[in-house]
This record gives structure tokens, sequence and C-alpha cells, in this order.
């Protein structure tokens, strides 16, 4: 049996501008079957543009775009893809039920309702009108929708906005089951922590562009800084000494430090300075991971900053 | 048992003929299911002409004769038509492409063409619906005397003429996003029902509007009316024709919109 490592779903240097804007401006990107690709990045930075490129939603002004190797305007490459938007209002007034067999009359060979409903936990809300469910249960139907056509590629964009811990624990938990059957998954996120349970790969955006690719450890080496702030007399000079000091600035009298080990760092701050105040901890979020990466790109190929995001 | 079969091509990739024409069956039953439930959009589409036919057709004609009566008939029941054309097509189309829904919809594999379908049977359904509310009044409060293949003729061309409205709807919809629709669309439905002699004969409009009227597809439709209730004794086929080519053409703009805007 040959082994095929042609991607279902492509990006080649897609450009994309809206008038004056550009929100993809060269983005590469390459989906393997049977693999979970999380696509990240702030807001603004394309994602939503190669999502809607890759559903034939819109026309890429340059670059190849692919799905299944076919133009994704063809309805037979759509067929074999599920999709979970970030915000279509459904009809309120169809029952979930009635939602979930008319997508799936769309599919050649979908699951059964009975089957759909049970993988994406919506069995108890079949009979109910899709106005009257929760936010969370809505989004779950959402869920339903993009799998019920047995597709071999989901697109879930932002899938677990608005879902309380447990509803996402259990969507984390149905897409891995639909990963085991060999689906492919492209997601996009804002939570790092869906990202680092769920993907294979990671892929940031920024600008319109891929600005980092690679596994989850990869990305989480760059995001697992602590953000430490203090008001301090001592000078930046002597902080930035410290071998376990990555980064360290001073803005006013307020020290701002990033480390990966908080604790050590915490202990000799405080043991040089007795007059220290207003200590202050965090984890680097993702943003400013993404910040971190937007700049260095930035830095790196030298274009202007644009607004701060 | 499977000769071909390759590992990027997977076996269940052909679509039925009967799966296909089952989408179309479900995105139509969708669409019906939906309106009927919630009657608050349609329903006003509907009673709206209704009201006028009531006003302006039977309490304040009542002494003109049986051939005024059904001219009113007639020409309020183009009217009545072109509400849910317009309307219950244009604004839907307008307002869920606002919410997302046709986006949703677009990068589902569904068949092209059933959602237009579905949301043209619900037109039609609805122009129907106008017309039979139309003819019970007519015959019940405002003495219409009228041959049942008259009125079934009059249903007819109600419910067929509803379609070059659905398109000029769509293509208003495709224009205008959400909120703004419905405005527009009354800038369009009522100086165009006017112009086209709906509310007075044409005859007791200034000769200019009376020149311009055959631009209208109100005024063909409302042609098309009269002769099904007898009173247009001329050629058909030119009206019918510039109907179908004014849908086509509105159609086929709003298509090529919609595939490149959404």
């Amino acid at each position: 049996m040959p082994h095929n490592h042609e991607p279902i779903a492509r990006l080649g240097g897609a450009v994309k501008r809206y008038g004056q804007l550009t929100a993809l401006d060269g983005a590469d990107l390459q989906l393997q079957r049977g693999e979970l690709l999380a696509l990240l990045g702030p807001n603004g930075a394309g994602k939503t543009t190669a999502i809607g490129l890759l559903l034939g939603l819109i026309r890429a002004d340059a670059g190849t775009v692919e799905l299944f190797g076919q133009d994704p305007q063809r309805i037979e490459a759509r067929r074999r893809i599920g999709v979970m938007l970030q915000n279509a209002e459904l009809p309120p007034t169809l029952r979930v039920g009635e939602l979930l067999r008319l997508t799936a009359s769309y599919y050649p060979a979908p699951r059964t309702l009975a089957e759909t409903a049970e993988l994406a936990g919506v069995s108890d809300l079949l009979k109910r009108s899709y106005a009257k469910l929760s936010g969370g249960q809505q989004r779950r139907v959402q869920f339903a929708l993009a799998l019920c056509g047995r597709p071999e590629l989901l697109f879930l964009d932002e899938p677990t906005v608005g879902m309380d811990i447990e509803a996402r624990q259990k969507l984390w938990t149905a897409i891995r089951q639909l990963l085991a059957e060999g689906c492919s998954v492209l997601l996009t996120t804002h939570y790092l922590e869906e990202a680092e349970a769920l993907a294979d790969r990671v892929c940031v955006m920024t600008h319109g562009r891929m600005i980092h690719e690679g596994t989850v450890e990869e990305l989480r080496a760059r995001v697992a800084l602590k953000r430490i702030r203090c008001l301090s007399t001592m000078s930046i000079d002597t902080v930035r000494g410290w071998p376990e000091v990555n980064e360290v600035r001073r803005e006013n009298e307020r020290l701002h430090i990033t480390a990966a080990e908080a604790e050590v760092v915490v202990r000799r701050l405080l043991g040089a300075d007795l007059q220290l105040r207003e200590l202050e901890v965090q984890r680097a979020g993702l943003a400013e991971a993404f910040t971190e990466l937007t700049r260095d790109a930035d830095e790196a190929s030298d274009t202007n900053q644009r607004e701060a995001a | 048992m499977e000769t071909v079969m390759s590992v990027n091509e997977p076996t269940s990739l052909a679509m039925p003929r009967s799966r296909v024409i089952g989408a179309y069956l479900e995105e139509a039953r969708s669409e019906c299911l939906r309106y009927m439930r919630a009657p608050g959009f349609m329903l006003p589409i509907m009673l709206f002409p209704a009201m006028f036919y009531l006003l302006f057709g039977v309490l304040m004609a009542k002494s003109n004769g049986a051939d005024a009566a059904r001219y009113l008939l007639a020409s309020y029941g183009v009217f009545g038509v072109m509400s849910p054309g317009l309307f219950g097509f244009g604004v839907s189309l307008a307002l869920e492409r606002d919410g997302g829904l046709l986006t949703f919809k677009r990068a589902l594999p569904m068949p092209p063409g059933a959602y237009l379908l579905g949301k043209m049977l619900m037109a039609m359904a609805a122009a129907g619906g106008v017309i039979l509310l139309l003819l019970t009044m007519a015959v019940s409060l405002g003495h219409v005397t009228l041959g049942p293949l008259q009125a079934g003729a009059l249903l007819l061309t109600g419910m067929l003429g509803v379609l070059p409205f659905c398109a000029l709807g769509m293509f208003v919809g495709t224009l205008i996003k959400g909120q703004g629709a419905p405005g527009m669309l009354q800038l369009i439905y009522l100086p165009m029902s006017f112009m086209s002699g709906l509310w007075m004969p044409l005859p007791m409009l200034p000769k200019f509007l009376q020149q311009i009227a055959p631009i209208w597809p109100s005024y063909h439709l409302d042609m098309l009316a009269m002769a099904a209730v007898g009173l247009n004794k001329e050629a058909l086929l030119p009206h019918v024709l510039v109907l179908v080519g004014f849908a086509v053409g509105f159609l086929l703009l709003a298509a090529r919109r919609l595939r490149r805007n959404g």
C-alpha cells in the first residue's frame, strides 16, 4: 500500500486583500491526514481568512488553495469536510433533530442521527428548539452538525468559546475519538490549553503569515515563561545578570522580569531588595507569547510596526 | 471486491442522485417549517397587501360595477404577490447573510440552489396565500363575480408571478446586509406598484408614467393578472417573456454577487 504524503488541505503562498488591508500575505499551511493542527494567532492575524479560503467561501488573490487536491469551491471536495464556524445563527425555530437531519442530507454517507447525537453529547436536546438552548448547548449542536456527515476533515473555528469547563472537556474527548477514527482536524483557538490538549502540530499566525510552526512542546517552551512585576530600586543590570532571568526592563519604578522559573527569581529579589513592594507573578498568556513572536517576526523582517494589537 | 481504491479516494465520495434530491427536499422542508413556526415574519408580509386591498379595493370602491371590482382584485393581487417575493426572499436573505447562516451553508456541501429553491417555494406558498386571502375577501365582501377557472388562473399567475420579485429581492438582499434591506425594498416596492398602475388605473396617471410603465415587471404581471380575470384579451407571451427575462437577469446578477462576496 503506497504511503500518501499529499496534504489533504493546503495553502501555498496564499494572498488575500480587502481593499487596502492585506489579510493574508503569503500564507503557507499543510494539513496531513489524521493529524490535528491548531491554528493560533491574535485577532486579525488572518486565521478566519485562511479558513475561509480553505472552505471556498472566498477566493485567493494569489497562491494556491487546495482541499483534497481540489478547488474548495467544488462541492465534491466539501462533501468530505465538516464545519463549525465561530458565529452562525442557525434557524431558531428548528429543532435540534431537524437541523441534524437537514445537514446530514448534504452528505453521501452520513452518520445516523443517534450516532451523531451520542458523539456530540446532544442526545437529550434532539426535540428542543435551537433558540431555547443555552449558548454552550448551541455550540454542542454546532459541533454535532460538523461531524454528522462523517467527514474526513473537520474545521473547528473557536469551538469551545462560551462553554463551561465540563462541556469543554467533553468536546475534547469527542474530538480525540474522531481523531482516533482517522479524521483530521484544523482547529483555531484562543486557548493555549486547548491546543496543548489536542494538537499534534501548532501553527502561529500574525499579520497574515505563519510565523511559527512546530509541535506543541516547541510552542510551550516559548510560552511557559512567567512575568514578575514589582516596585524596586534595583538596577536592571544586576537582575539581568541572574542566570534564571530571560528578560528585564524598567518602566518608571516598576521592574518587569520574564523568567521560566519565577520562584527562584522571586527568592533572589526578596533577598536582594528589602524595600521591594507590590510583587506580582503571572504566567505569560498566549497573547503575550504571540506578542513576543510577533515582535520577533517584525524585527526579523524589518517591517514597520502596525497598530498595537 | 473493490477494484480501484487509492488512499486519497475514499469509496463514499459519490453522492447518489436520490440523496441529492433528498437534500433539496430537506432544505425546502426546513425552510417551510421554520417560517410556519415563526409566523411573525411571513404574516405581516402577507397581511399588509391584503389590508390595502380591503381598504382601497373593497371598502372605498363599492359602486363601480363588476368589471371595476375584478380589475381591483387583479391589480391588488399583483401588489400582494410582490410582497412575499421582495420581502420574504430579500429580507430573509439579507438577515441570513448578516447572521452568518449563509456563510455556514456555503461552507457545507449543500447542493447549489437548494437554499434558493427552498426560499422560492416558501415565497410561492406565501403568494398563493395572499391570493387566496384576496379572493376570499373579493367574493365575500367585494361582490366580485369570478368563475372557478378565473380564480384558478389568478392563483397560478400569483404563485408563478412571485418569482421575478424573488429574484429582485434576492439581488437587493445581496447588496444590503441585515436591517437595511427592508427600507430599501420598501423604496422599490411602493413606487413601483404605484407607477405600474396597481393602486390607481394607469390611464389616471400622468402621461409620462404611463409611457414608462412597461419598464416595471409589476406592469407585465398586472397584464397577466388582468387576463386571468378576463379583462385583457391581448397577447400574453410578450409579458411572460419579459417577466422570465427579468427573473433570470436578476437571478444571475444575485448569484454572481453571492458567489463572489457571500
